[in-house]
């Protein structure tokens, strides 16, 4: 369990890293909003899987 | 539930709880079977009937919106169509793109709102079970999503040219092509319904473990320690009714990705060669 907090600290900065950009392209230009959500949730759901396999990896090393 | 952990507090301290408590027991008679040298359960346990029951509900819940198909809508209809309004519009058609999204959404459309009203189970009193924390659930509507992507991108593309699309990445020189294809074969045949269907188990299992750790804990510290615990137990207590507004923006969110997700990929199925 403790590893898997430490496997979510890289997800979690990747993830914040993501929104961010994200926040600050739509402000930029917000009629870009629709193209760039996309690309968000999407590199948002590929950080994420780091963080998913790691509580995967928790329980089955369990 | 809570009676039962109470007895248990009492005899042998303050007992965490675990995975083992999202393994219900099957309702009515057990019977078991031995399979693969281990023995299952047979019988039916309260996950699946909590899907059959959404299945139902949403099932009457738009069948009376759209029954009537009014010019004028009434109230029901209107809640009807702004739900579809919302699948159709913002998964459908800004991610599929305009020309062929209409032929998807009826899956979006189905597959997001049996998400969600099985995920706001979780917090509707007397369920109180996230339908989607067994991850045997899960699997297999990742399973589906899985087949109905690259179903529809074979018969797109045929089975070549599917493949050329999803594993050759364009723009890069063919000198790192050994590298680069099975890396992509990976995350775009291999990891991407795994992660799909973990995404979903994993964050409702949490943050159900989560809210009953903080009532369990809040309740031990309240009526079984005294003095400044018990204070540290209304703060638990506080905090577990904070948590469960976080969850229902959970329990949306997670419907929402997992739905994005599918049209994410149904459309990079359908996508020509960039």
């Amino acid at each position: 369990m403790i590893g898997y907090g430490l496997a979510a600290i890289g997800p979690g900065i990747g993830i914040g890293l993501i929104f961010a950009a994200y926040i600050n392209g739509v402000a930029r230009q917000p009629e870009a909003q629709g193209r760039l959500q996309t690309i968000a949730i999407l590199g948002f759901a590929l950080a994420e899987a780091l963080a998913i396999i790691g509580i995967a990896l928790a329980f089955v090393l369990n | 539930m809570s009676s039962v952990a109470t007895s248990v507090t009492r005899a042998e301290g303050f007992k965490p709880p675990s995975p083992g408590d999202f393994n219900l027991p099957p309702i009515g008679p057990d019977k078991t079977f031995e399979w693969l040298g281990e023995t299952h359960y047979l019988g039916v346990t309260k996950p699946m009937i909590q899907l059959v029951l959404v299945a139902g509900i949403v099932f009457i819940f738009f069948w009376a919106a759209s029954r009537k198909r009014a010019m004028v809508p009434s109230r029901l209809q209107y809640v009807g169509e702004q739900g579809y309004g919302f699948v159709r519009n913002s998964m459908g058609r800004d991610i599929i793109g305009s020309q062929d999204f209409l032929k998807y959404t009826p899956y979006l459309f189905a597959l997001f709102f049996f998400i969600l009203i099985n995920n706001f189970l979780g917090s509707i009193p007397f369920f109180q079970f996230p339908t989607f924390s067994r991850s045997g659930l899960v699997y297999s509507l990742a399973l589906m999503s899985w087949i109905i992507y690259n179903a529809v991108g074979i018969k797109k593309h045929g089975f070549g040219g599917y493949m050329k699309l999803m594993c050759v990445p364009s723009g890069v020189s063919p000198v790192m092509y050994p590298l680069l294809v099975p890396l992509e074969f990976m995350s775009n045949i291999l990891v991407r319904p795994v992660t799909l269907a973990l995404r979903l188990f994993a964050n409702m299992f949490a943050g159900h473990m989560l809210l009953i750790l903080f009532a369990l804990g809040g309740q031990y510290l309240i009526f079984e320690m005294a003095g400044a615990y018990s204070v540290v137990g209304v703060v638990a207590w506080l905090l577990f009714i904070l948590i469960s507004f976080l969850e229902l923006l959970i329990q949306f969110l997670q419907a929402y990705v997992f739905v994005l997700l599918n049209a994410m990929y149904i459309q990079g199925s359908l996508a020509d060669e960039h």
